[in-house]
């Protein structure tokens, strides 16, 4: 009687399975598990070494002081001021066109609007453009095109605005980030559930006024992140201000918009490529790019935590 | 024909190409109140959004007929949708209040008409809060968000919001079918009291609710109005057979 339950086989048992099977599933988790590590593995690569080899560099001294010694010393005070004021011009730019876009976009655009649609492309397009196409973009449209025309129109073609500056770095750097903006901000939008439009619209409201008083205050968060992000792209990009207003060394700091400027990533691409002694300078690119590192990845810090505190709310 | 407040002739409306009402026509009666009522999706909501032009949002949906609020079709072209929608005020199915506090929530229609005078305020919000029995409850904390009412005190807050624009007449979408027997049987009771200055017509799926607030009731069924009349004789003596059969249950 006992024996009985042993002759039953048990469809369950490990034994049943095909062997190939089997092997094949744990190479298949053993290839991803490879791949994340080796991701992870990189990155640490990466961070180790300019952490390893900034490190010594890195001091407020370095942050606040200008280049020396034909940029073999001293710090990057300069480079860093440019990036923040780059980063600025270009967000009163952005923000605002963008912000304005994405109110079209998703308030008053017909849901089937071919010029929607034809924008909507447009912005994706403008997203994967390679960022030197935006750079000789703005060299032939803002300095060559726009700032020469200002020249001979109002400075009896005395060469003031047809010349690489911060404006012109700065705008060819919001039109880089404006798919971010516009991206962000619709996205916020479209958190308003259509409940409250609706409130709004059925007690008199225009339109105009339920995006005034009930969607604009819902997402302001959303714009901010967008900017944070445009921001924090801007000020890692090297390529849209390499001919459009990025300067290889300033004595002092730019006094107006026609000026020029250094930039953080602008300053590790000279220093590594153009400097007089590379070897010696070594210590200065990590450093530089160590700033420039800390200063993206709080930015996007800023921006994960805004976009996660949007999410939540919008449930 | 004073007491008839809105006429409709012939009303359809397409979404896309699908007729979703066709061809109504009724009189809805000034300060009582109306019921519309029917089976899921036999275009009571549809029509009660044709009210107020909220319908206006969907951009594939198409009207056609008269619908005369006072004698004046407000599908003319030269009819204000904003006006409109000062006029007949709405309270949604799902009780939606800003996410602003209880005086900001009533404040915000006067605000948007222009009113910034803040004794004028304060006294349309009391009067509002008043009107919709829910003062008392709210008085020293109007500050407080809206957002932390229970539903039903959020309901109420909404037709306060509502009242707070002095519309004439009040639509109300199935205004108690996400709330509890006692919030309902207070709205109920609030609409008892609204009628004597407002008209209004209230979407529901409870039967006995139709049965218990309305004065008219207005039977629909696959998009067409099939019978209206005085509520007392809809739900005894219907004229056609399928109100009879929707009223005892039969489908539904």
């Amino acid at each position: 009687m006992e024996n009985t339950m042993d002759i039953v086989e048990n469809p369950f048992s490990k034994a049943n399975n095909n062997k190939g099977k089997e092997i094949k599933e744990k190479a298949v988790v053993g290839i991803t598990q490879i791949a994340v590590l080796l991701i992870i593995a990189i990155l640490f690569v990466i961070l180790g070494i300019i952490i390893y080899q900034g490190r010594a560099k890195f001091s407020w001294e370095f942050i606040s002081s200008f280049p020396t010694e034909g940029m073999t010393k001293g710090g990057i005070f300069p480079a860093l001021i440019g990036t923040f004021i780059l980063v600025i011009v270009m967000s009163i730019a952005a923000v605002p066109f963008g912000t304005i876009t994405a109110i079209y976009l998703t308030e008053y655009a017909h849901e089937k609007s071919k010029f929607a649609a034809a924008v909507r492309f447009s912005i994706r397009t403008l997203a994967v453009v390679p960022s030197i196409i935006f750079g000789l973009f703005g060299l032939g449209f803002f300095i060559q095109f726009v700032g020469s025309g200002m020249d001979t129109a109002f400075n009896g073609g005395e060469l003031h605005w047809g010349q690489p500056n911060i404006l012109w770095a700065s705008l060819t750097m919001a039109l880089l980030t404006l798919p971010v903006i516009i991206v962000s901000v619709e996205e916020a939008l479209k958190t308003i559930p259509r409940e409250l439009r609706e409130a709004s619209l059925a007690l008199g409201a225009t339109k105009w006024q339920t995006i005034k008083q009930v969607v604009f205050p819902g997402s302001i968060s959303g714009i901010m992140t967008g900017t944070i992000l445009a921001v924090s792209r801007g000020a890692g990009e090297v390529a849209p201000i390499l001919f459009t207003g990025a300067a290889y060394y300033l004595a002092t700091l730019p006094g107006s918009l026609s000026d020029q400027f250094m930039n953080l990533g602008y300053h590790v691409y000279i220093m590594s490529t153009q400097s007089s002694d590379v070897e010696k300078t070594m210590p200065i690119q990590f450093a530089t790019t160590l700033v420039l590192l800390i200063l993206t990845l709080s930015l996007n810090l800023v921006a994960v935590i805004i976009r996660s505190r949007i999410r939540r709310k919008a449930k | 024909m004073r007491d008839i407040k809105i006429q409709v002739n012939d009303l359809s409306l397409y979404y896309g190409e699908k007729k979703a009402l066709k061809e109504i026509s009724m009189q809805i009666p000034a300060n009582k109140v109306t019921a519309l009522i029917g089976p899921s999706g036999c275009g009571k909501s549809t029509f009660l959004r044709c009210i107020n032009r909220m319908n206006d949002l969907i951009p594939s949906v198409k009207i056609t007929g008269e619908m005369l609020v006072e004698g004046i079709d407000i599908y003319d072209k030269n009819v204000d949708v904003v006006n409109i929608r000062k006029k007949i005020g709405m309270v949604f199915q799902k009780s939606n209040p800003f996410p602003k506090s209880i005086y900001e929530n009533v404040a915000y229609g006067p605000r948007i008409n222009g009113l910034k005078d803040k004794t004028q305020l304060d006294e349309i919000v009391e009067t509002s809060l008043r009107q919709a029995a829910i003062w008392d409850e709210f008085k020293d904390r109007l500050d407080d968000s809206a957002l932390g009412l229970s539903g039903g005190q959020q309901q109420r807050l909404c037709i306060a919001r509502t009242l707070a624009v002095s519309p004439d007449i009040i639509l109300m979408d199935e205004p108690a079918s996400a709330l509890d027997p006692i919030s309902t049987s207070k709205i109920e009771e609030l609409v008892h009291q609204l009628k004597e200055n407002y008209t209004i017509i209230i979407v529901t799926h409870n039967m006995q609710q139709a049965a218990r607030t309305s004065d008219h009731t207005a039977f629909f069924y696959m998009g067409e109005l099939i019978e209206m009349g005085k509520t007392n004789t809809i739900f005894t003596k219907p004229e056609k057979k399928q109100t009879e059969d929707y009223i005892t249950g039969r489908f539904g």
